[in-house]
């Protein structure tokens, strides 16, 4: 009896230890430096929210990613650089054991951490934001500017009204009203790009921030007589153009506004000026998305929804957080397929997982997910991975979806990132990647 | 010539705008000598509270007395809670006490009415006005000619109030020397209660005014932006001042915006556009150096 009663104390003391191990590092840790308050609060707290009801929502429904349960901290960035950077380097040490990727809805916040990120080996998610070069992963191994970037959506805008004006945009005019800042002119190549191409006259007006005011801007504009308005705003500048749009009698059905400027947050204060404007976005609205409807069922249902204010469920800016967080949970199980199902990813083995991306439209409807994002490929020479975006037209009640998904010309912008990528390992001294070695 | 014209007119209104909120500094100012930094906060928290309370259910009209008695409620408790205990203290402890009071009405508004920007429908369409575009193809806002009926209406009952008035001459007592008018029998606590009271409506009107142009958000504290360049025009002490300056600012920011960056680009090339945010500091800064008072400001002579 004791022959047989000692070995199976061991083995049973084995299996604990190795079980407690396993309950122990069974988890993927999400730093979030997010910003719920100040100027730009009542944004973050619709994507934070949808970001963190999704990481919730796997927990519960699947248990985790093939039992890794999913955590997370966050940190109040109020939307300010200095501040961000603190909450970076308060959670990195966290981060280092298990890291999902970082999610920070700041350009300005995913500059000052471009750098600190790639030392540390933290993979930086800047979906639809931040340095788009890095797009080409040969020279930003740990940035991700996933799905698309400003370029390819201003492209892809272009294509739409081109496609609106009868196909030819030669002998027209289009205005370019932009936040006069790094945000605003980084369309500004892509559109010159496009100019040349389609024989388009682009006429380019800033707005000084926060664009609170913008009357000789609109004078401009209605002196110019464009066929289209292009419009790059942020925060409060979105209201003002459509109120003033209205002032001077220019008709919202002819402005286009890029992603930050087309979620509920940007046309509900305007009012009746907003109804007819459009703008392109890389999710759609709404709560006829199955994956949305059934996080409020199960996550809400059970009462751990993170947002006090259920309206905001189904909103552009909460589908958006949902989508990242889609995209990240997917680069997860990505990662597991090669590094071991079951176990957490470090910062390494995630900016791995980032890279082999392979989204389809499959895989999207297995999670709910069709038509909420695009399909998604990422490389080591692209980690874009989409570059389409669709655009949304703001009815007065809700945003309906007015295209298909459009790609941005990538021959034509691409070479623009990996000029700008080539300048930038010149300027840092950094040796690019070959990506035709990397697996 | 119509161009011209055309920007001017929308300057001159857009100043009027400007000067809605320059005149609730000159109100602080007059009555304690002090630059109250959360002017552009109160103008936030005064829209908040209508919007916040229609959102709850009350029409506008009774949302609108119930964000003014928040704005009373909430000079009263700033006179008790806050200032009194600077009494003779210098002016730059009551300036450090209204960045305090900044940060305090940022976080608490949006922690009792939410954060979301909204709509405020105040039954004025911003839209310009058929028979001038008609006959003279310019456009001129509907909403901008109503706003510089209510900043006229304003300005004229504050001068008045300042002027022949018993609270009027002793708020101005007050500003000249706490301790003097403290010493001749002025209830100190009393004036600025009444004028931080004063100031709020100010503020509920300059609120609903930008609220409804431009929806009620966070951004509503940066007009506070716009009034400083106006205020050192028109002086921090004469209410006609702030108007005056607002239309000044006002009307040369947008001709700056239209007219500057054209000529500079010949020159230099690049697109120099975007310059209303710098231009009315560099305009206030200018004059200055002329007249450091300002237009309508008290000249200040210390005697040795």
């Amino acid at each position: 009896m004791k022959k047989v009663f000692k070995p199976a104390v061991a083995a049973a003391a084995v299996s604990l230890a190795m079980l407690s191990q396993a309950a122990y590092s069974a988890e993927q840790f999400f730093p979030i430096p997010s910003y719920r308050v100040g100027a730009y609060g009542a944004n973050g707290q619709a994507f934070y929210g949808g970001f963190i009801d999704y990481l919730n929502y796997v927990n519960m429904k699947d248990k985790g990613v093939n039992g890794v349960t999913l955590t997370w901290e966050e940190c109040e960035t109020e939307y300010n650089n200095a501040k961000g950077v603190e909450c970076y380097e308060r959670m990195k040490g966290k981060a280092a054991q298990s890291a999902g990727p970082i999610h920070t809805m700041s350009t300005g916040i995913s500059y000052a951490l471009i750098d600190k990120s790639a030392q540390d080996k933290l993979p930086l998610a800047m979906m639809g934001y931040g340095r788009t070069d890095a797009v080409d992963g040969s020279v930003f191994p740990y940035a991700f500017p996933l799905v698309t970037t400003y370029q390819m959506q201003a492209s892809a805008i272009v294509k739409f009204v081109k496609d609106k004006l009868g196909g030819n945009l030669a002998g027209k005019k289009i205005v370019y009203l932009y936040h006069d800042s790094a945000y605003g002119k980084e369309a500004i190549v892509a559109l010159n790009a496009e100019a040349s191409l389609n024989k388009f006259e682009l006429v380019q007006i800033p707005v000084a921030h926060p664009g609170n005011e913008q009357g000789a801007q609109w004078l401009k504009i209605r002196q110019e007589k464009p066929d289209f308005v292009i419009f790059w705003g942020w925060g409060v500048m979105n209201q003002t153009a459509l109120k003033a749009a209205q002032k001077v009698g220019y008709p919202r059905d002819k402005m286009i506004g890029s992603w930050w400027t087309g979620s509920e947050e940007d046309v509900v204060p305007a009012g009746e000026a907003a109804k007819g404007y459009m703008a392109a976005t890389w999710n759609v609205a709404g709560k006829q998305v199955p994956v949305i409807a059934d996080i409020e069922k199960v996550v809400y249902g059970a009462g751990k929804g993170n947002l006090q204010d259920k309206a905001k469920i189904g909103t552009v800016l909460y589908n958006r957080g949902v989508s990242a967080a889609v995209l990240s949970v997917e680069a997860i199980r990505k990662g597991q397929d090669k590094y071991g199902k079951g176990k957490s990813l470090n910062g390494e083995q995630m900016r791995w997982a980032l890279e082999n991306l392979d989204i389809t439209e499959a895989r999207l409807k297995a999670l709910g997910a069709t038509n909420l994002l695009p399909e998604i490929k990422t490389s080591c020479a692209n980690h874009e991975g989409s570059g389409k975006v669709k655009i949304q037209q703001w009815d007065g009640a809700k945003w309906v979806p007015v295209s298909d998904w459009i790609e941005g010309n990538k021959g034509l912008i691409h070479p623009l990132f990996q000029a700008s990528a080539k300048q930038y390992a010149k300027e840092k001294g950094i040796t690019p990647r070959d990506c035709s070695k990397e697996k | 010539m119509e161009f011209f014209l055309e920007v001017l007119i929308g300057g001159l209104l857009s100043g009027v705008m400007y000067a809605l909120v320059a005149l609730g500094f000159v109100l602080i100012y007059k009555a304690s000598g002090v630059f109250n930094f959360a002017q552009g906060a109160m103008v936030y928290l005064a829209a908040l509270s209508v919007v916040g309370i229609m959102e709850w259910g009350a029409p506008l009209w009774l949302a609108v007395i119930l964000a003014f008695a928040i704005m009373t409620a909430f000079g009263i408790a700033t006179e008790k809670f806050v200032l009194r205990k600077l009494v003779n203290q210098p002016p730059i402890a009551l300036f450090m006490a209204t960045i305090g009071l900044t940060f305090f009405i940022e976080g608490l508004a949006p922690m009792i009415f939410g954060s979301d920007p909204r709509a405020l429908d105040i039954g004025i369409v911003d839209e310009p006005i058929p028979w001038i575009l008609d006959n003279w193809n310019m456009v001129i806002s509907k909403f901008d000619l109503i706003a510089a009926g209510v900043a006229a209406v304003l300005v004229t009952v504050l001068a008045l109030f300042f002027q022949y008035t018993r609270i009027g001459r002793a708020l101005r007592a007050v500003a000249d020397d706490h301790q003097a008018a403290l010493s001749i029998g002025i209830p100190l606590q009393h004036i600025w209660a009444i004028v931080w009271g004063v100031a709020g409506f100010v503020a509920l009107v300059a609120g609903m005014m930008w609220g409804a142009r431009n929806g009620v958000q966070f951004a509503l504290t940066f007009t506070a932006l716009k009034a400083l360049p106006v205020l050192i025009l028109g002086g921090f002490t004469s209410v006609p001042g702030a108007i005056v300056g607002g239309l000044i600012i006002g009307a040369s920011e947008k001709l700056a915006e239209i007219y500057i960056p054209p000529v500079m680009q010949d020159l230099f090339g690049g697109n120099f556009g975007g310059i209303e945010g710098w231009f009315p500091y560099v305009l206030a800064l200018l004059f200055l150096l002329v007249r450091p008072e300002g237009l309508f400001g008290e000249r200040h002579i210390d005697r040795v």
